[in-house]
């Protein structure tokens, strides 16, 4: 299943590193990355494919925020299609 | 790929414009829960309930988690009660709210609605032993929410029905005077009222529905407010054109979450509500969508124009994003739970007689109004044979919820708290209508030809 993950924070060091070290220790691809620094602001979307991972997905989502919470970073993962649904006819 | 920036553009509209699905709602069918024994039917009727609804909030909360939508509601509304009840041999029907509610705490959800009758015509001695118990059983559930259906376009105004509901919401409020008379929040009377409408007070399972159903209604007052910012000045063809793009946006994805909740309860999806329903929360208000188009206040001179526009925008938006659209789809203008409009008639700005007008051109009717504790029987009848008739006229719904305030005054505030907010009381018109009132019968159905 392809979702979205979007990460949003301050810049600095190893944003990257740790967001897709903890994607790849839950076995989930990345499909495809979009980085810009806005106003000192590190944003970041990626595009995912979680069907591999044994982690069921609501679980991965929560994980991904709780861990971003702790590095005052805001990290979520949505599912693809809400995107499709708003942004697709 | 979807781009980035429509990604933050969803984003935002969740985390700063209040974008939200307000209610996934299932509707459930009692009527195979008839029993001559009624405490056999109530029995029955919460084991239907807790049964079918089982997963409900569970599912709910799943999809929120793994799309990332906030799910504000999630609520149950079944067949009208007194059509249930009426084969029970009883005489009050407080037991069947009091099962309703018991069904509600054991499935999480935040409101059950259907402990309605369908008067229109005429009632049953079921509608009328029904009618009698809405007091004391909105006084002593939690959830039970009720709906009472006085008119309609093909059949007229039951005015006997329509005085009774005037004595009803009264009792409803002595009832619950500790709480600001708070059942009467409760409490929705309707003309035209829809089988497969989502959103509560007024929400009930009708017999035309299928077995079980879900049905969703969207918000999104603050998305709209938003967009509008950025066409300042515009002409009104841009601002409807703006207002078209929005809903069409919230209303996919309310379409998305019905679709996704239904398959994974196994339950039949029947109708995406477009509604815009506001909230006490800043950022989440209709009044100020009205304003942003160039009203110095909700209430003024220009704001039936300014509704009318935004009804028909939103609906037109709506309606190509979803494949069925139901319910009540339109605006919503409770005053008490929409913070532009608490505003204004606080500031005096917004009258009950403007709030009239407004609904001849909005979704639903006069909604959470607070009104001086001492407004009698017959006027609060008055005022719900007004609302019928222009829904009656009109071919639309309407509907009245009023809450006579105990011992409050024109100026005090009523608070319910959460999304039903707090509602400064209006005035009424001091003249009495009694005599009119107590005329009962029915005023007869409308001419659907020669309309001017």
């Amino acid at each position: 299943m392809r979702a979205i993950v979007t990460v949003l924070g301050k810049d600095r060091v190893g944003i990257m590193s740790l967001v897709c070290s903890l994607l790849a220790e839950r076995n989930v691809n990345i499909l495809d990355i979009s980085q810009t620094i806005l106003q000192d602001y590190f944003t970041m979307v990626m595009l995912v494919d979680a069907s591999e991972s044994a982690l069921p997905f609501a679980e991965l989502a929560a994980l991904l925020a709780a861990e971003g919470e702790k590095r005052d970073l805001d990290i979520r993962a949505q599912r693809e299609d809400i995107f499709n649904a708003m942004h697709r006819i | 790929m979807i781009n980035t920036n429509e990604i933050l553009e969803t984003i935002h509209m969740i985390d700063q414009q209040h974008l939200d699905i307000r209610t996934i709602t299932m509707g459930i069918s009692l009527l195979d829960c008839a029993d001559p024994d009624p405490k056999s039917a109530c029995r029955k009727i919460y084991e239907k309930i807790t049964r079918q609804a089982d997963r409900l909030v569970a599912t709910g909360e799943a999809i929120e988690r793994e799309f990332g939508i906030p799910i504000v509601n999630k609520r149950i509304s079944v067949t009208p009660m007194a059509l249930v009840a009426g084969a029970s041999q009883c005489e009050s029907y407080v037991p069947f709210a009091v099962a309703m509610d018991d069904a509600a705490k054991a499935t999480g959800i935040n409101f059950i609605g259907g402990f309605s009758a369908l008067v229109q015509k005429g009632a049953t001695p079921a509608d009328r032993k029904l009618v009698a118990s809405i007091p004391e059983a909105l006084a002593i559930t939690d959830y039970v929410c009720s709906s009472v259906n006085v008119g309609s376009t093909r059949a007229g105004i039951n005015m006997d029905a329509v005085a009774a509901m005037g004595r009803t919401i009264k009792q409803a409020a002595e009832r619950t005077a500790d709480r600001g008379g708070f059942g009467c929040a409760k409490l929705v009377v309707f003309c035209n009222a829809v089988e497969d409408n989502p959103f509560m007070a007024g929400a009930f399972h009708g017999v035309g529905e299928p077995e079980c159903v879900i049905n969703v209604g969207v918000s999104g007052p603050g998305v709209v407010y938003h967009a509008l910012q950025s066409v300042k000045g515009a002409s009104f063809d841009v601002v409807a054109e703006t207002i078209k793009k929005t809903a069409f946006r919230v209303t996919r994805m309310g379409q998305l979450v019905a679709q996704e909740a239904s398959r994974r309860l196994g339950v039949p999806f029947g109708i995406v509500d477009l509604s815009l329903a506001p909230t006490p929360a800043i950022g989440d208000s209709v009044a100020r969508i009205l304003e942003e188009m160039g009203l110095a206040v909700c209430g003024t001179h220009g704001t039936t124009a300014a509704l009318a526009l935004l009804n028909d925008a939103v609906k037109k938006g709506g309606v190509m994003a979803s494949s069925h659209v139901g319910g009540l789809s339109g605006a919503f203008i409770p005053v008490s739970e929409d913070e532009g409009m608490i505003a204004a008639a606080a500031s005096g700005a917004l009258h009950l007689d403007k709030l009239e007008a407004m609904t001849c051109v909005c979704s639903v009717g006069l909604d959470m109004i607070a009104v001086p504790g001492d407004t009698s029987a017959a006027t609060i009848s008055a005022i719900i044979a007004d609302e019928a008739a222009i829904g009656m006229v009109n071919s639309k719904t309407t509907a009245v919820r009023i809450i006579p305030a105990p011992g409050k005054v024109v100026g005090d505030t009523v608070e319910f708290g959460g999304l039903l907010g707090s509602a400064p009381v209006m005035p009424v018109h001091p003249f009495g209508s009694d005599a009119f009132v107590a005329r009962g019968g029915r005023i007869p159905a409308p001419m659907q030809s020669l309309k001017n």
